[in-house]
């Protein structure tokens, strides 16, 4: 209380006397100013159209949802709204995801036919024009990160990220509308856009190139773009591949194994955790180059790079956890056993000891360095390996997502 | 002496530097059962690795890697080592969650990486009460000592997050111990111990002895529970690598029916058992339906959807005759999926044993491609975008899923014990404006079946196929078939008699060779007896002469129905060739008949698993621990605050156990408070990079 008011200054013998700053009460100053009392406008209207939003949703859709549907739609309220608020252009992102989604539905009249019909939707807004577009603008957005890179340009840089952040509202809006389309093409047929081979993919991307601006936003350097787009760009360049040699895009429904609410938990907290570990190996490779000297002085400091590294194996980890327990429930639910050594199974476990020993390495061991920036790369193909290496080499229960 | 060894076993248990050797060698163990495949029969591994390495791989268990003995004792001692490593951290956790380390001494502070000094604005006393307030306002707990060389305010935060890692590491215990109880060590002991033997799979329930049978106290298993539809039975099959243990179950579960469904596009739907459980003490019966996804649990024991079989449908069959000279139907035959019968003829001289293995009523196949000639036209470039533009309804437009109907199978079994097995489809198939019924058929389970085609007739029969066939290749009727197509073809009185007599020559030869071996005869006597050059005019001249020999057969065919001749024009020139060729197959068919399925009863027999899981709870908990402590160990962040109050100059120092960049960030702010609330010019900034 006295603090507040602050008691006249009496200087004590010996201390030159010099300008008297203002004395300003603690809790101005605190550090850790409480985030509700951070908030401005545009993030209460954020909000509220985040809740208005759910609640128009659940009453309109109320009767296609079940109770674990509505659970997982309200949750996403809070969680969203603090992610929003603590990263300021994430709310621009979704607004501009749900206009376009919103258009998009509108657009359809629930016809499935005026795809074909109507401008917007088949040259913009329909699912795989939309995802379409998200694929060229990853590609050109790594070129310009690159520019950037080499050419020490500002501008280059600048362009990269508004051409990722717009990437990624493409893709984004792609999932919704393919998942309203999946619907359209019989209520049955119906469900999350998270079933296969194709969709995870463009999850993969969208949630790799979120994490990544995230991080850009964060320690504020857009120098480390141009390493994580090569790995976001190949898994477009595999999506692309996949869609014009295998017809991979066509919705089909889903197989009874899959019709489980896990599928829908599972499956992105899962890819929080592959983008998380994909980011992590990029910047280790940026890492091990400016340690040799290669593009030192366009890269940003290299405990900058590390911290990053750390800070995407940690969450990466985190998440790859929940991912792995959630994997298990469902499992429990649809096979019987919460683990039965699947090939699926086995090697997320081996993911996971594998960061694990990471963590335990640089926290416990105090390890830093080269040592880590390589193990983190090692990790990237390990996790690759889980991801598409099992269904393409392997034979276990996991074989939605055959090559 | 022995403590010293006991304390050093302890150290070494415990150490991080064994911890991630177990985890590296536990990885490595896991990569070899997904490369090897882990459960299937030991033959096919006796084919895929060789006689040589089949028992060394068996030694190693590397059949079965997750339940090897090796692989178990490195689990146990990774649980021992993360239990001793919790043991050995528990007491220096506790105290570092509770110290303050106000006795902490400037040199040591001063050689912290963050540190600043502060000039205060205001008297000592005053100093240390803002600074104190200060703390606690940005969520410090905080004491103050004098250590001698000043005041310390020593302040800490986020110390809880150590609790994550008991939580963490408790849970890994937790979740290795609740998984062995639901492994298979629990039912290995029990045969170890409680003398119990594995029977063999192939028996009827009321023979298995009293030895492989588990009672219902039995506390974890995991089996299979197979059901007919409008059976009822109470026990689980335990599968072992080396046979199987019989579950008795505290229920009877009858099947009044088994669904499927399917999408439009042939992909499966639904699978659900409608059963009714009764309870044998009480005597209460429940209706369930049971779906994947949608286990039931009664009892502690919960049961699943886990497959489905052919639960004894009931087949009706003409056996057509594939004996040369015999023509017409052999038997007709009644039989069950799942059963057996003999199958014989004195006069033919065979004797088999036939055994149904599956009937399925629905079978869905892509049959694009199979008219040919397609992909030459597949759109490129910007056509090939456009098609890809719009929703994600449209797929590959060339993709042709068809139902093409009932199929059953069978094994022909010789007296010697040598099978074979057959593929048969009920309904004839179109390909190409043609209509063939299809019968595969493969000499080893591990083979694809190779299909043979019968041609349909402009009736949409295969009779005249069997009719056409038995006047080929009956060596009785060979003479008459050659006059008459000899004739035909230089009719008697124009003075062609000698051309007559060569070309019956000829045809006699070629069905003669015809007759042995089809195609591949004919083709061996072309290598051998005409030059290279000519062969492509000699073979054309073969196929002519066998055309009209089977034109022929068919005429002839028509004249005993009392059918009226038929004009040979290109579409029938097309079903003679088919019909050549199908006969030319039937060589290598190996059966005496060609089973035809005239009418079915479908019996579907559920497979549902049956589990009791003790172990679940624990992993469950362990589980939700592990995802609290690790989010509590990366995200709670231990920061500790100092500072030393002297006479004129106020020592910050702050140390963090994650060393992070945001620990710069958040120690910067700390600073420019501290300075605030103090008066006190902010320093220059001091703090060493956290290395
Ligand atoms: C299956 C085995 C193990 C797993 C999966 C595991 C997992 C983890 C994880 C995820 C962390 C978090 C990293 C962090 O943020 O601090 C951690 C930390 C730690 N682990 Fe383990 N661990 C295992 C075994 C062990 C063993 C056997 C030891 C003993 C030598 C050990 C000692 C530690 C220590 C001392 C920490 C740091 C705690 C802290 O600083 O807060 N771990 N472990």
């Amino acid at each position: 209380m006295e603090i507040a008011r602050p008691s006249p200054r009496t200087p004590s013998p010996g201390t030159p006397s010099r300008p008297q700053p203002p004395v300003l009460p603690p809790a101005a100053l605190a550090p850790r100013t409480p985030l509700l009392r951070r908030l401005d406008a545009l993030d209460w209207l954020y909000a509220l159209a985040l809740a208005l939003g759910a609640a128009f949703a659940l009453y309109r859709y109320h009767t296609a949802m079940d109770v674990y549907d509505d659970l997982i739609l309200v949750l996403h309220v809070p969680v969203l709204a603090v992610i929003g608020w603590h990263w300021k252009p994430f709310r621009a992102f979704l607004a501009a995801v749900a206009l376009l989604a919103l258009a998009s539905i509108a657009l359809y009249q629930g016809d499935l036919a005026r795809a074909e019909q109507t401008f917007l939707l088949k040259y913009l807004i329909s699912s795989q024009t939309a995802i379409m577009w998200m694929s060229a603008l990853i590609f050109i957005a790594t070129g310009a990160y690159w520019l950037g890179l080499i050419g020490r340009s500002d501008f280059g840089e600048r362009t990269g990220s508004a051409l990722t952040w717009i990437a990624a509202t493409m893709g984004t809006t792609g999932l919704f509308v393919r998942w309203y389309e999946s619907y359209l093409l019989g209520p049955e047929i119906g469900h999350i856009p998270i079933s296969n081979l194709y969709e995870v993919f463009v999850l993969f991307t969208l949630m790799t190139a979120l994490l990544y601006l995230y991080y850009e936003g964060r320690y504020a350097t857009r120098r480390m773009g141009a390493f994580v787009m090569i790995v976001i760009s190949t898994a477009v360049a595999f999506l692309l591949w996949y869609t014009f040699t295998r017809e991979a895009h066509e919705i089909q429904p889903l197989i009874p194994a899959l019709q489980s609410y896990w599928m829908k938990v599972h499956v992105p907290t899962n890819f929080i955790g592959y983008g998380a570990f994909a980011v992590s190996a990029m910047v280790g490779t940026a890492y091990l180059l400016a340690a040799r000297g290669i593009l030192a002085s366009r890269l940003p400091a290299l405990r900058v790079l590390e911290d990053v590294m750390y800070k995407a194996i940690a969450i990466g980890f985190a998440f790859f956890t929940i991912a792995t327990i959630l994997g298990a429930l469902w499992a429990a639910e649809a096979w019987g056993t919460y683990w039965q050594w699947d090939p699926k199974e086995t090697w997320a476990l081996i993911v996971w000891l594998n960061y694990a020993t990471w963590l335990h390495m640089r926290l416990t061991k105090g390890l830093r360095g080269a040592v880590l920036a390589w193990w983190a790369v090692v990790g990237l193909l390990v996790t690759t390996f889980a991801f598409v290496g099992v269904n393409m080499f392997l034979t276990g229960l996991h074989s939605y997502g055959a090559l | 002496m022995h403590s010293g060894i006991a304390r050093a076993l302890f150290e070494l248990l415990s150490s991080m530097r064994f911890a991630i050797s177990l985890l590296t060698i536990l990885s490595i163990a896991s990569v070899v059962g997904t490369v090897v495949r882990q459960n299937e029969p030991f033959n096919a591994y006796l084919n895929q690795f060789g006689p040589f390495w089949f028992p060394v791989f068996e030694k190693l268990g590397l059949y079965s890697v997750y339940n090897a003995g090796w692989f178990l004792v490195i689990l146990a001692f990774l649980v021992l080592s993360t239990t001793l490593c919790i043991v050995r951290q528990t007491a220096p956790m506790l105290r570092e969650m509770r110290s303050f380390r106000e006795r902490a001494r400037e040199a040591s502070l001063r050689s912290f990486a963050h540190r600043a000094i502060l000039v205060p604005a205001v008297p000592e006393a005053d100093t240390i009460e803002r600074a104190r307030a200060y703390l606690a306002h940005a969520g410090f707990a905080s004491r103050v000592a004098d250590n001698g060389e000043g005041t310390l305010l020593a302040a800490r935060q986020g110390s809880a997050g150590r609790i994550g890692y008991f939580l963490a590491h408790g849970a890994i215990v937790l979740i290795c111990v609740g998984g062995l109880l639901d492994g298979n060590l629990p039912l290995r002991l029990q045969v170890w111990l409680g003398d119990k033997h594995t029977t063999t799979g192939n028996q009827l329930i009321a023979d298995i002895p009293e030895s492989a049978r588990l009672g219902t106290g039995n506390p974890s298993f995991r089996g299979d529970v197979f059901i007919p539809e409008g059976r009822t039975t109470s026990f689980a099959v335990l599968g072992l690598a080396d046979g199987i243990l019989l579950q008795e179950l505290p229920f009877n579960v009858a099947l009044d029916k088994f669904h499927i469904e399917h999408y439009e596009n042939g992909m499966p739907k639904r699978f659900a058992s409608d059963i009714r459980v009764t309870d044998r003490s009480s005597g209460k019966t429940t209706q369930h339906t049971i779906e994947v996804n949608r286990p039931l649990t009664v009892d502690g024991i919960t049961l699943y959807q886990s497959s489905f079989e052919d639960g004894g449908s009931r087949l009706t069959i003409k056996a057509r005759s594939l004996l040369p000279g015999r023509p017409g139907v052999l038997r007709e035959i009644e039989g069950v999926v799942g059963e057996s019968l003999a199958f014989a003829d004195a006069t033919a001289g065979f004797s088999y044993t036939l055994e149904f293995t599956d009937f399925k009523a629905f079978n869905v196949e892509d049959m694009r491609g199979s008219e040919g000639g397609q992909g030459d036209d597949a759109p490129r470039g910007m056509d090939k975008l456009q098609r890809h533009l719009g929703s994600g309804a449209k797929g590959a437009e060339d993709r042709d899923m068809r139902n093409i109907g009932p199929s059953f199978t069978f094994k022909l079994r010789d007296p010697a014990g040598q099978a074979r097995e057959f593929h048969n489809y009920m309904l004839p198939i179109e390909q190409g404006e043609r209509w063939f019924l299809y019968t595969g058929l493969r000499d080893a389970q591990a083979d694809a079946f190779r299909y043979m085609r019968i041609p349909l007739d402009e009736r949409g029969s295969v009779d005249s196929w069997f009719a056409i066939r038995d006047r080929l290749l009956d060596p009785a009727q060979r003479d008459t078939l050659v006059g008459r197509f000899a004739a035909r073809s230089f009719p008697a009185g124009r003075g062609q008699d000698a051309m007559r007599e060569a070309l019956a020559q000829s045809a006699r030869q070629t069905l003669g060779l015809f007759a042995e071996k089809g195609y591949e005869t004919l083709g061996g006597f072309i290598e051998k007896s005409v030059p290279e050059a000519e062969r492509g005019q000699a073979a054309d001249v073969l196929v002519r002469i066998l055309q009209g020999l089977a034109f022929e057969a068919w005429t002839l065919h028509r004249e005993t129905t009392g059918e009226a001749a038929l004009e040979l024009n290109p579409a029938r020139a097309t079903f003679l060739n088919d019909t050549i060729a199908a006969i030319s197959d039937s060589h290598f068919y190996g059966a005496p008949a060609w089973l035809q399925l005239d009418a079915f009863e479908e019996r579907h027999a559920t497979v549902l698993q049956a589990t009791r899981s003790p172990g679940m709870p624990l992993v469950y908990l362990g589980a939700l621990l592990l995802v609290l402590g690790v989010f509590a160990m990366l995200y709670i962040r231990e920061r500790r605050l100092f500072v030393l109050v002297k006479p004129n100059e106020a020592l910050v120092a702050m140390s963090s156990n994650r060393r992070t960049l945001d620990v710069d960030e958040t120690f910067r702010q700390h600073v420019e408070g501290l300075a605030a609330v103090l008066g006190a010019p902010v320093p220059a900034s001091d703090s060493r990079e956290g290395a």
